[in-house]
């Protein structure tokens, strides 16, 4: 059973151990699973029944960093903003936030697993929606780049977003900004 | 927050799958070879006789242009299940049927029209009937895109299974039959130099049908299959 409200501002970080069900947790909040049993609401309507609006306020990144071997990170990030109607025009310089500059043009193909999270990643500078779920987004990522992160998740809190993260490492955050959802094994 | 048209949305996913085709030309390639080595394997077989051959080759033709298609439905969505792409494109805030379309047809053009365009040259090497090679253009132009639509279906629905590919034939095969029976009825009508509207009309219904419903199917397939 859970019952949570996650409200704007909320920076909810999901714990538990391996196969306690975080990930599951993630895809059924963001839409990508379906429940056996319940619903998870946004603004107090269906996710199912509204998708395109949920959708609109959603940036979910899961285990796959989704990007395209075959393309340049620019290309990549390009699409990925393009697709979500934003101004795939900064690309480059959204690129430079996450330490991919000089990188631009170099396919995804000869780049690093931590490089292409990072260009996954990068959308989070323009993303213009309200919740932000993210499944270990620090995976593979430096420490000064994890700090950026944070700040980036704080920064977005107080615009009035949350973000919903699982991770295994403590936040460097305050802790009074970071809610905590441990989740269970449960035998049958 | 600025909306995506649907027409932006679709362009974008047309032009994406065509640029990582483009430099991943084996995709596109390895297929067609395929179709044309399973042609020329038939006179090798059958010999030579003109009269066999062209008795034959509608057949022939639809059957290797089937296989063709089936051996390239894997690209459709496996890579982008794969690598993550398509989770966020299905998370992405536009319908679904628009970008499930774009992918078809961007599949289409990098398989169904190279098909096309080499059938003629195939049919000569056949002795195709000479009264049949506007037949043979036609129902290959309404009846790849139906290739595509449906195998599309078979490959959203074994996109998660680890060996899919016998599978996805088993699915797909079946299909295509009502397809392979109106082609190649037309293209031997034609060759009598009868009137073959009554195939061609049906092979357009199949077209439309399929156009309008297999985005739907594979949508719904996609969502069951990254569930």
């Amino acid at each position: 059973m859970l019952d949570i409200n996650i409200a704007a501002g909320d920076i909810v970080q999901v714990e538990g151990p391996n196969g306690a069900g975080k990930t599951s947790l993630l895809r059924i909040l963001s839409g990508l699973s379906q429940p056996y049993d319940g619903t998870v609401y946004f603004q107090n309507e269906s996710i199912t029944q509204h998708r395109e609006t949920f959708h609109q306020n959603l940036l979910y990144l899961g285990h796959l960093p989704g990007v395209k071997d075959e393309m340049t990170a620019q290309e990549n990030l390009e699409f990925n903003l393009a697709l979500h109607g934003l101004n795939s025009a900064t690309a480059e310089a959204t690129l430079a936030e996450v330490n991919l500059l000089g990188f631009e043009d170099a396919l995804a193909a000869h780049l690093s697993a931590g490089q292409h999270r990072r260009i996954s990643l990068a959308r989070l500078w323009q993303s213009q929606a309200k919740i932000w779920i993210l499944d270990e987004p620090f995976t593979a990522i430096d420490k000064l780049g994890v700090e950026k992160l944070e700040q980036l998740f704080l920064q977005h809190a107080d615009n009035g977003g949350c973000v919903i993260l699982t991770t295994h490492q403590d936040l460097s955050l305050p802790a009074e900004r970071v809610k905590k959802l441990t989740l269970a094994y449960r035998f049958y | 927050m600025t909306q995506v048209s649907y027409r932006a949305a679709f362009g974008l996913i047309v032009k994406r799958d065509l640029m990582i085709a483009f430099r991943h030309r084996d995709d596109i390639i390895n297929p067609l070879l395929f179709f044309v080595i399973v042609v020329t394997l038939f006179p090798l077989g059958v010999g030579p006789e003109s009269t066999t051959l062209s008795r034959i080759a509608p057949g022939i033709i639809w059957v290797a242009a089937l296989l063709a298609t089936l051996l390239s439905l894997d690209r459709l969505f496996k890579y982008d299940y794969a690598d993550g792409s398509l989770e966020q494109m299905l998370l992405s805030p536009q319908p679904i049927f628009i970008l499930v379309l774009a992918k078809i047809v961007a599949h289409w053009l990098l398989t169904g029209l190279p098909l096309i365009l080499i059938a003629p040259l195939l049919a000569v090497l056949l002795h195709l009937n000479e009264h049949s090679y506007g037949a043979l253009m036609l129902t290959l132009l309404l009846g790849t895109p139906v290739l595509s639509l449906l195998g599309a279906i078979g490959v959203a629905l074994t996109v998660g299974i680890k060996k899919g590919g016998v599978l996805l034939s088993l699915l797909v095969l079946p299909l295509y039959i009502p397809v392979l029976i109106f082609a190649t009825s037309a293209i031997d009508t034609a060759a009598m130099n009868l009137p073959y509207n009554g195939q061609l009309a049906i092979i357009a219904a199949i077209f439309f049908a399929s156009l309008t419903l297999a985005p739907f199917a594979v949508s719904a397939a996609l969502k069951v299959s990254t569930n």
